[in-house]
């Protein structure tokens, strides 16, 4: 039970995709020009990522070895189109927006990297419990990084089809900062985020070394 | 003529797959730190991606599209992408050992390029025809190619400059890249 709980939560932190995993960053940064993109980027992702771990690992021991990668796409691209057909029913305007990103989650290395080196080799629970835990870290991920970039380039926060306008966070007088949510915006913001971890771990390290010391 | 110029010219700089479209970063960060490593994975990627844009646009419109199977287009695509790639490596090998070994270590990895299938949908989503396809999967490939030598270019310097220790590697490169897309956006209108 210990162990189910390890592998979940290591998505939320200590493995948090694209920050720590630096995988998958075409999405990451194409969509996240608004917080709810990213949130429902991130949700389709994570729907994908845990069908088709817990799948894989269902089939890990009948997958010949020298075709595994090929089976994995086609595991991925099953439920990836499935994915695509339900959000084209009911959350058109999402799909609309994410366009061609929903379909090029089969190539998002994130999901072939977790069925190759951890639903390959482990059962199902654990399995289920790393997909889930990797999906809401980038789900996590996604919406902070798009919160930042709609907060700073529009001045609101969630607008979307069900919330519309979202939630203005400055008042009138807030000219938005538009290169925030052009694509520079999106690799400044990225990279800056990865420095301020890297930032943070060092500070760690530093401090734990001190009180060893 | 005017037609496909504009397609090259607004392929290659103003909506540069890479900078502006965001499709295949993953190479973009991976590869970018030599040179010799770079001008490889941006032959490999010119030579596949066109021969895959014209393959996937055949199959869309003779197959596909005609028996009404357009929902199984990624299934499909993201297949034929990855069994060329395999035998364009196979072909390589035997017609010219050279080049298998100049791209050879490359090949694999363009498999899970996004760029690859993203420009193989683009060109069934915007009803090109054949001769389109092939113009706009030529240049799309081109724009990847110049992104990806004009980012290892500036991070080639930067390797030897004093950057601050958080931003080391990855990080000062998306800066870079990101101050690259801003250079790039300087394009835009300039194919209506």
């Amino acid at each position: 039970m210990a162990s189910v709980a390890r592998e979940f939560t290591k998505g939320l932190w200590e493995m948090i995709p694209p920050f720590r995993l630096v995988l998958g960053l075409c999405p990451v940064l194409a969509v996240t020009t608004k917080a709810f993109n990213g949130l429902g980027m991130g949700l389709a992702t994570t729907f994908v990522l845990l069908c088709s771990n817990v799948l894989v690992s269902l089939m890990r021991n009948f997958i010949p070895r020298k075709v595994r990668i090929a089976v994995f796409i086609v595991v991925v691209a099953t439920f990836v189109v499935i994915t695509e057909l339900v959000m084209k029913a009911y959350f058109f305007g999402l799909s609309q927006v994410l366009g061609i990103f929903i379909p090029l989650i089969v190539v998002n290395c994130i999901i072939l990297g977790r069925a190759e080196a951890f639903a390959s080799k482990n059962n199902v629970i654990l399995s289920a419990a790393d997909g889930l835990g990797i999906g809401l870290g980038f789900t996590l991920a996604l919406t902070f990084l798009g919160g930042l970039r709609e907060v700073f380039g529009y001045g609101t926060f969630f607008d979307c089809e069900y919330l519309p306008g979202g939630i203005v966070v400055f008042g009138e007088a807030f000219k938005p900062f538009s290169a925030m949510v052009a694509p520079a915006g999106a690799f400044v913001c990225l990279g800056l985020i990865l420095g301020a971890m890297n930032l943070y771990n060092n500070w760690q390290a530093t401090r734990a070394s001190q009180k060893g010391a | 003529m005017t037609d496909y110029l504009l397609l090259i010219v607004g392929a290659v700089l103003v909506n540069n797959i890479l900078l502006m479209k965001f499709l295949g970063n993953c190479p973009f960060l991976g590869c970018s730190q030599k040179m010799s490593t770079a001008t490889g994975m941006a032959a490999a990627v010119v030579f596949v991606m066109t021969l895959a844009g014209v393959i996937t646009w055949v199959l869309w419109d003779l197959v596909l599209e005609p028996l009404k199977l357009q929902y199984l287009r990624t299934i499909v695509f993201i297949l034929v992408i990855a069994s060329l790639v395999q035998l364009v490596e196979i072909v390589l090998q035997k017609v010219s050992p050279a080049l298998y070994k100049a791209l050879g270590i490359f090949l694999p990895l363009i498999t899970t390029n996004c760029a690859v299938l993203g420009v193989a949908v683009i060109n069934v989503d915007k009803g090109f025809n054949l001769l389109e396809t092939t113009v706009f999967s030529f240049a799309s490939a081109l724009g990847f190619g110049l992104a990806l030598v004009l980012l290892t270019g500036l991070r080639e310097r930067l390797a030897v400059s004093p950057v601050p220790r958080p931003l080391e590697g990855t990080p000062i490169g998306l800066v870079t890249a990101g101050l690259l897309a801003l250079a790039f956006s300087g394009f835009a209108g300039l194919v209506g």
